[in-house]
């Protein structure tokens, strides 16, 4: 079965910025559909109604936006049409305008033991706790880099887990400068994650990252390094994130220009592609405010009203501002690369060890010869890794963009 | 007392608070494996938002489906492939 919806406007992902653009542009009087994976709206931050969206979730109810959750938008066949799978039925979008907010998915670095159980991605084990997860008197490692780290070891410690440590890659030299910068920029997240840090009894250690997690079909213990010093810290789950990436796969099938891991786009979020924007994360990782911003500007400008985009120009030029700090300031060393021993699994679908990887010269000949990013992921895991480690920033996409039925590849109306 | 539903998990009937999502639920069961990778490793959930696919299972008769994107429902058939 086959179903076909129209839109004038089609918004994909419905995080703050998706919840903006469809916001603005049905205010506009525009029909406009907002589709997203997820159950429910709101994206990885305000996952499951969080009070801080309610507002934008109010907004959105008024708006006229209809909502279509659970929709997994999995090709781009022609100009004008996008395929979701929806309840395991094919749902086609016709759209006039489309504007793409996929949001980013956490980074990943590989060290020995990073498969286990229980070790799992900083917001990945928030989301878990957010759907249902008991997390009380659990002990959780917290670590990576980011503000994000802070963030969900604050949310973990009020469910009641114990977070011994939040493990920092970034030098403190680099966190100091940027807690001073940061006087001129005031409500923002790191500083309110300062403010409660004292509360978590936490250390908050930088210059500070996993080298390996033990354990016997589950994680049982963690080995930190800090200033040439390791030792293990025994724990039940690992929150381990190194920032966030962009998840580029959809505007890239689209065909949108891309340069240095982000989206061009304009003054008006258009991006090279005629009637496609891009906002939120896809243009520059920076979380909700510049995720708010980018999507009113698209959403108005979809709407024909350039003049109430433009208000919005100023507030996004600030937030804009700010993550580049922040980006700076949490940079990812190279003692990073050094972590994971040739037998360290890169590619978790294929089970494609670093050593493997190393000997090839290419994406492409890492694929072909030892099936690296070939698995259900699609390369969204081991992607940003072997970026990082070996330098081939991701090729090409091509559709399906998620594993689907066959079924739903024919079309069967 | 916060409304619940029931389902099964590799048989084993179990109640759930509405709104947790099936690899919630398998977690809570004290299950840790969700599946085995293609060299028998054991794995279970990562990323928690459906990009990884490292907690598919599946449901109702349906393979490869992503744990961490579903809600439980009342009836719910779910399969490990850990075992």
């Amino acid at each position: 079965m086959v179903s076909e919806r129209e839109f004038e406007v089609v918004v994909v992902g419905a995080g703050p910025a998706g919840i903006a653009a469809a916001c603005a542009a049905a205010g506009c009087g525009k029909r406009v559909g907002l589709v997203d994976d997820n159950p429910e709206a709101g994206g990885q931050i305000w996952r499951f109604g969080a009070p801080e969206g309610e507002p934008w979730f109010e907004r959105l109810r008024r708006s006229g936006a209809e909502v279509i959750p659970g929709a997994r938008v999995f090709d781009h066949p022609a100009t004008g049409v996008l395929h979701a799978e929806r309840d395991g039925e094919r749902l086609d979008l016709r759209y006039e305008q489309l504007i793409l907010a996929t949001g980013a998915r956490e980074r990943f670095l590989p060290f020995p033991g990073w498969t286990l159980p229980n070790v799992l991605g900083a917001g990945g084990l928030q989301a878990l706790v957010k759907s249902g997860l008991p997390i009380e008197g659990k002990r959780v490692v917290v670590a990576g880099s980011g503000p994000l780290l802070l963030a969900v070891a604050d949310y973990l410690h009020s469910c009641g887990a114990v977070v011994p440590v939040i493990a920092e890659q970034a030098s403190s030299r680099h966190i100091r400068r940027l807690a001073f910068t940061l006087a001129a920029l005031p409500g923002k997240l790191l500083e309110a994650a300062r403010r409660r840090l004292s509360v978590l009894r936490t250390r908050y250690l930088t210059d500070c990252w996993v080298v390996a997690a033990e354990g016997d079909g589950k994680l049982a213990a963690v080995t930190l390094q800090r200033n040439g010093t390791t030792w293990r810290e025994p724990c039940d789950y690992l929150a381990c994130g190194f920032g966030l990436v962009p998840n580029l796969e959809l505007p890239l099938l689209v065909g949108c220009k891309v340069e240095r891991g982000y989206v061009s786009v304009n003054e008006w979020q258009r991006t090279s592609i005629p009637g496609v924007a891009c906002v939120g994360e896809l243009c520059a990782i920076g979380g909700v405010d510049p995720a708010l911003a980018s999507g009113l500007i698209a959403g108005y400008t979809a709407g024909d009203r350039e003049d109430k985009a433009r208000e919005h120009f100023a507030a996004l030029r600030r937030a804009r501002k700010f993550a580049s700090r922040l980006e700076a300031a949490f940079a990812l060393r190279e003692e990073l690369k050094a972590i994971a021993t040739p037998e360290t699994i890169v590619c978790r679908c294929e089970d494609v060890p670093l050593g493997k990887i190393a000997g090839q010269h290419n994406w492409r000949s890492a694929k072909l010869q030892t099936r690296c990013g070939m698995g259900p992921c699609q390369a969204r895991v081991c992607g940003p890794v072997v970026d990082f480690l070996c330098g081939w920033p991701a090729e090409s996409v091509r559709p399906p963009l998620f594993p689907v039925e066959v079924g739903r590849l024919v079309d069967s109306r | 007392m916060p409304e619940t539903v029931r389902l099964t998990i590799n048989g084993k009937p179990v109640s759930v608070p509405v709104g947790t999502t099936v690899a919630a639920a398998i977690l809570r069961g004290g299950e840790h494996v969700f599946r085995r990778s293609v060299s028998g490793m054991p794995r279970g959930p990562l990323c928690g938002m459906g990009i990884c696919f490292e907690c598919r299972l599946t449901i109702d008769g349906r393979s490869h489906q992503p744990s961490c994107q579903t809600p439980c429902r009342a009836g719910m058939d779910i399969r490990t492939d850990g075992l």
